[in-house]
């Protein structure tokens, strides 16, 4: 079972122009800002929308042929898609909202609710089969949605920024659901904006900027050269778009000094992972090159290291041990130094 | 007690006695109707076989209208809601400018068109001897002609709130479009299909001008209980305070049986 998508559509006034390819078994997540395509792309692949140009096939079957015209409609389609609201149908009970893929494509209503059944024990939720959907929290109405995509058993699952709506603990739960329904059979497009969800659930990662693909890997390759603003962003790096002159790094009026590189002259963006920068009182010695006077533009403690935003000439994060902050005992607004080693700033073409 | 008083004190003085006098305005008309009511020889003059008639056409084409408005006024609606088709504003205006048209005017247009001598009564009376003028489905013509926009006014603000991405849930789940419209779509729609028929009926079960301009008024065959009422005021004042307090009390046990529920499917979400 293979999902093949090329396809072009004109969203607004962006182009979005896709094409990779999903395999039975594989979780790839979609990641990008919002704007940059990624719902559209899904309901491209549901059949809620059509490609202007390209194609979608599924095991070499067109799914869409813009230059065919053939389109097979969504209810064709072995697609099951959860939605970010979880769209349940609120003048249905959970158990006939499960049922309802079942009844719809002409199974009887009492095979319809032991099918239901099954699927609402499978993700742990038997007890909520009498409930109406207005009665359900964030976290349980997303678990029946999952239940009820599970129960018209799909080919291939999307999924639309499914813990975005959740709160802290519901998005475990749901998180730990998502991982266990991985399966042989079974292929999935997660869309997410939370870098923690690509990585820790997708076996590859599409990554989505103003409706092209800029990178398409394994978690661990993502996570070892991110090749956009927004997956820097996201995995909490520091981008910066900057002009490259040999191991000469100019980013507005500062300049940095590279290590060793195989990257050609030209605009360029630069990541410096935020725990590769130092912090000091005083200006270091022994140090002479990528040090520069800043202030703290915003501190954050939220989580168990502080991330310290600093402010001009270098407008990036910085993480340090709270020990390493009460030491530096500096508030916002405070004037500090700031040092990177050359190795540690890292380089890809933009 | 004492917050009672703070509150009434807030209201500024114009505004209490203007409102006042608006609740005066309505409630007077109908206290006097039920004063002047002959209560004492009112089984006389309900169990008059005219009045029975008049009351069973006026119920009968009433009912029949509403059950054919929602018929074709909730795909009508659900055309204007949701589909992308030409013109939808044009269309909208054109369908629903007989609920602000005198209905002397929507009986003479009927004429225009269904009348014997009219655009389309012409050849119906010429091809298939069928003659509309003055029948009992002339009555029900001229009720639809009024009162539908009232049903597909409310029904397709109820289907422009409720959730397309539900019913596209439903289509990822196997559903064809049509199974979404009965199964999603209607249902969720409900409590503005049935705000709407009332509205319907109601405004059916009054239609005065465009019945008597258009269908006349045959006891039997289209005179209803309005122009039953009309008619009575000229011979028997007591029969006419009558009819008119049976159409009141019917109108007030649709306002009781909904309660707030229309007002909640015209205005905002339930």
């Amino acid at each position: 079972m293979t999902l093949s998508v090329d396809v072009k559509r004109l969203i607004g006034s962006m182009h979005l122009d896709v094409s990779f390819t999903v395999e039975a078994g594989e979780t790839i997540a979609i990641v990008g800002p919002n704007g940059a395509g990624k719902s559209s792309l899904l309901r491209m692949i549901a059949g809620l929308s059509a490609a202007d140009e390209g194609r979608i096939t599924w095991n070499g079957a067109d799914w869409d042929d813009a230059s065919s015209g053939e389109f097979v409609p969504t209810e064709k389609r072995p697609v099951s898609y959860v939605f970010q609201d979880h769209a349940l149908i609120p003048h249905l009970n959970v158990l006939d909202n499960v049922a309802f893929g079942v009844r719809a494509s002409g199974g009887r209503r009492r095979v319809a609710r032991e099918r239901a059944t099954h699927a609402l024990s499978d993700v742990g939720s038997l007890e909520l089969a009498d409930r109406m959907p207005s009665e359900l929290s964030g976290g349980e109405s997303q678990t029946v949605a999952i239940a009820r995509a599970l129960a018209t058993k799909p080919e291939l699952m999307l999924f639309d920024e499914p813990f975005a709506a959740l709160d802290a603990g519901a998005r475990a739960q749901a998180r730990r659901l998502f991982a266990s329904m991985s399966n042989e059979s079974l292929a999935r497009i997660l869309v997410t904006h939370d870098a923690v969800d690509a990585l820790t659930l997708a076996d590859r990662i599409v990554a989505l900027e103003s409706g092209s693909i800029v990178q398409v890997g394994t978690p661990s390759d993502v996570l070892a050269t991110p090749r956009s603003h927004f997956v820097a962003e996201i995995l909490g790096f520091n981008p910066l778009s900057g002009e490259l002159h040999g191991d000469q790094l100019s980013i507005g009026a500062m300049n940095l000094t590279l290590g060793a590189h195989e990257v050609s002259d030209g605009p360029v963006i630069a990541i410096i992972r935020p725990r590769s920068v130092s912090l000091h009182r005083t200006r270091p010695e022994g140090s002479p090159r990528n040090v520069w006077n800043t202030a703290i533009a915003a501190v954050d403690r939220t989580s168990d290291r502080v991330r310290v935003q600093l402010g001009a000439p270098l407008h990036i994060a910085v993480e340090v041990t709270p020990a390493g902050f009460e030491a530096l005992a500096t508030g916002v607004g405070e004037e500090l130094w700031a040092s990177v080693k050359a190795s540690e700033i890292a380089v890809h073409p933009a | 007690m004492s917050r009672r008083h703070r509150h009434d004190a807030r209201t500024p003085i114009v505004i209490l006695s203007l409102g006042i006098v608006a609740v005066a305005f309505f409630v007077l008309p109908l206290v006097a109707l039920a004063i002047r009511v002959p209560w004492s020889s009112s089984f006389d003059a309900l169990g008059n076989d005219a009045t029975i008639e008049a009351l069973g056409l006026s119920v009968a084409t009433s009912l029949i209208t509403t059950v054919l408005a929602v018929i074709f006024g909730v795909p009508l609606a659900w055309l204007l809601a949701r589909s992308n088709m030409p013109g939808r504003q044009t269309i909208r205006g054109l369908c629903t400018l007989s609920m602000v048209l005198p209905p002397v005017v929507a009986g003479v247009a009927l004429l225009a068109s269904l009348g014997r001598r009219g655009v389309v009564g012409q050849i119906l009376d010429d091809w298939f001897g069928v003659r509309l003028p003055f029948t009992m489905p002339a009555v029900i013509v001229a009720q639809l002609f009024v009162a539908m926009p009232f049903l597909v006014l409310t029904v397709e603000s109820g289907f422009a709130r409720s959730s397309t991405t539900v019913e596209e849930a439903a289509r990822t789940l196997g559903a064809t479009p049509w199974y979404v419209f009965l199964r999603v779509t209607i249902p969720a729609t409900r409590p503005a299909i049935v705000a709407g028929a009332v509205l319907t009926w109601a405004r059916a079960l009054g239609e005065f001008g465009a019945t008597i301009t258009f269908a006349g008024n045959f006891p039997g065959a289209t005179r209803t209980l309005p122009i039953a009422t009309y008619l009575a005021l000229e011979t028997n004042v007591d029969d006419a305070l009558l009819i008119s307090m049976l159409m009141v009390v019917l109108s007030l046990v649709i306002l009781v049986a909904l309660r707030g529920r229309w007002v909640g499917a015209i205005g905002g979400a339930r």
